[in-house]
């Protein structure tokens, strides 16, 4: 198999089955936390809900005061990488093209100029978050295999597409195809482990703000 | 009741519902919970990140609730929840958690991690891993009415002491009346003043209330050990008192748990919603106010501030109302860094207080208090619980300060209009 032909297999029926599997996945797992369900509460009400679980949703993006000056390498990173990670995702043409082919659907691209210092920006931070679990008592703690394959496999699409977009090391083909290939991977992971909070958190943050909104307070 | 692990298990599966299944899916291990938490903050061990007190609880949902975990569990490759390791478990759970709640409210995932240490704890009660001085404090507010040990003919002393000091007639058993004035332990044993305040606010307000004989005592040991059944029980001699007598409202004491036990879990143990409201003194002060029947004069000269319970406050909305209060009767009030919904707790909340064995890691976390205090210049401190208040008084004097704490309610009916 030539180097042309993996980048076929990457794009072709591996995408297929790592979206297939990435998809299922999210399925299984939300179905997995909704089908317990939750008891009616009865109490009354200080505030009407509708509504108040959605600012949740949005307000715990930000800091809680004082906690960004305790903890400003977990905070900073982490909006450095997520910024990133959001814009390399969604806003680097070929993505754009991908997108097309996928689903019919495009926008404008962000100049690459810009995304490439955003990905050079997010893999920093994820090393900062790395050396930070390994240096922190409570984060080292808390740390399973999971944490460090979760970042492994988020970093790597970011390293892999990189040096295919600056044709380092390798060359172009093949870098694509494990930049591909890796992402498949990121796939694939992500319903099974810590990743799925990219879902989960918006099920997580509704109830938390919902279940404070009930007794009066905005979370 | 024997407890044995299969029922502490079995009760862990029972109190895993969606949001706890979501909050275990989203937890990504940052550790920012830690922050949040008094006895981390003070004692710097990592153990006590609230996260990690819930872990025994993660690994059923993950074993019994997910399909990797069920596959993990059928080939043996999982560690099944032990007893040693509940044993292990049971100071964190209980000792270094007063159900505080602030962890719950920076998590940037959104988990509710106060939430679930008080499922958790339904499990661990089950399984025999509470603090025994909880199981007795709980077993005492079952067989006798009051987790200490507090009897109707108590109330009646106070009753009697309260009458000659104001004058005032305490009715009792009195039906179709506004409000059921209930009452803690802690206020009927160590501070009549909560009574004797009441009186002479509601006399000048005009209201009708009554206490009943057998529904005096307010708080309940049995959501802070996390025994559903029992609390049920507990909060059902106020629902029946108060069906009986027809009353509008009940008056939910200074006391943070209770408010909790009777406003936001009471219906739901009880299985339908109350005939009647139920709203924590402040709330209902503040209304009397309002409405222009409450009428202050004066303002007490000492430098105020006021203690957030954090049952009251962050878990149970009451945070306008202490201030508009003291508004009307304090010429100098300040507030102490993060007061409000994220307020520091006094460290004796969740039965921490009532478990002798958490006493001296109480008054370590106790030290973030002592800062808060500090930096407000306060020369009296105000709260609304009167756990809150013993503990506080305790963690002073363990402190050297001398700093006198007072009932809210107090200081009300120390400004009241005379003559009205």
């Amino acid at each position: 198999m030539n180097h042309l032909d993996l980048l076929t297999f990457a794009r072709g029926s591996a995408l297929n089955w790592a979206l297939m599997l990435f998809v299922a996945g999210v399925i299984l797992r939300l179905f997995e936390i909704f089908s317990l369900g939750r008891k009616a509460d009865l109490a009354v009400p200080r505030t009407e809900p509708p509504g108040s679980g959605m600012r949740t949703v949005f307000t715990r993006t930000l800091p809680p005061r004082g906690m960004l000056k305790r903890e400003p390498v977990t905070y900073i990173s982490g909006y450095v990488f997520h910024t990133g990670l959001f814009l390399v995702i969604f806003f680097l043409a070929p993505h754009i093209e991908l997108f097309r082919d996928l689903t019919g659907l495009h926008w404008p691209a962000l100049p690459t100029a810009l995304i490439d210092a955003a990905v050079v920006a997010a893999m920093v931070a994820l090393l900062a978050q790395l050396a930070n679990r390994i240096a922190s008592p409570v984060k080292r703690m808390l740390s399973t295999i999971g944490d460090y394959v979760a970042w492994a496999a988020t970093f790597l699409p970011l390293l892999t597409g990189y040096m295919a977009f600056h044709h380092l090391l390798l060359e172009y083909t093949l870098m694509l195809a494990l930049h591909i290939f890796s992402v498949e991977l990121l796939l694939v992971l992500l319903p099974f482990t810590k990743l799925f909070h990219a879902f989960s958190l918006f099920v997580s943050r509704w109830y938390n703000g919902d279940w404070f909104a009930r007794k009066g307070v905005a979370s | 009741m024997s407890a044995t692990l299969e029922k502490g298990i079995n009760s862990f599966k029972e109190v895993i519902d969606a949001p706890i299944a979501s909050y275990f899916s989203s937890c990504v291990h940052c550790g920012l919970c830690a922050d949040a938490c008094l006895f981390y903050n003070e004692t710097g061990e990592e153990k006590y990140t609230p996260i990690h007190k819930v872990e025994p609880l993660r690994r059923v949902w993950k074993q019994e609730y997910t399909l990797f975990g069920k596959l993990g569990k059928m080939l043996g490759l999982s560690k099944p929840v032990t007893d040693a390791e509940l044993a292990e478990w049971e100071p964190l759970v209980y000792d270094s958690c007063t159900l505080c709640g602030r962890c719950s409210m920076v998590c940037p995932v959104g988990n509710d991690i106060t939430y679930m240490i008080r499922k958790m704890r339904e499990g661990m009660s089950a399984s025999g891993h509470a603090p025994e001085d909880m199981i007795a404090a709980t077993t005492r507010a079952v067989n006798i009415g009051s987790p200490m040990g507090v009897k109707w003919p108590a109330v009646q002393a106070q009753i009697k002491h309260v009458q000659a000091e104001t004058g005032i007639e305490v009715p009792v058993e009195k039906e179709g009346v506004d409000y059921l004035v209930l009452m803690s332990s802690m206020e009927i044993i160590n501070f009549p003043e909560y009574l004797s305040a009441l009186c002479r606010i509601f006399k000048q307000t005009g209201v009708s209330w009554t206490l009943a004989q057998d529904a005096f005592e307010a708080t309940n040991s049995g959501i802070q050990i996390g025994a559903s059944d029992l609390a049920r029980e507990i909060v059902s001699r106020i629902v029946v008192a108060a069906e009986r007598l027809k009353v509008k409202c009940v008056i939910s004491p200074e006391c943070g748990h209770a408010f909790t036990a009777l406003r936001w879990e009471g219906p739901n143990l009880m299985g339908k919603p109350y005939s009647f409201d139920v709203k924590h003194i402040l709330e209902v002060l503040d209304e009397l106010h309002k409405a222009g029947k409450l009428k202050t004069q004066g303002k007490d000269k000492r430098a105020l501030t006021y203690h957030d319970p954090c049952q009251i406050t962050r878990r149970g909305g009451v945070v306008e109302q202490p201030r508009r209060l003291l508004g009307e009767v304090a010429a100098d009030f300040r507030e102490m860094p993060d007061a409000g919904v994220m307020n520091w707790c006094c460290g004796g909340g969740g039965g921490v207080s009532a478990n002798t064995r958490a006493e001296p890691l109480r008054l370590q976390a106790f030290k973030v208090k002592k800062r808060q205090l500090e930096a407000s210049g306060a020369s009296t401190l105000v709260t609304a619980c009167a756990n809150c208040r013993i503990v506080l008084e305790e963690g002073l004097e363990h402190y050297h300060m001398n700093i006198p704490v007072v009932g809210l309610t107090e200081v009300i009916a120390e400004h009241l209009v005379e003559g009205e």
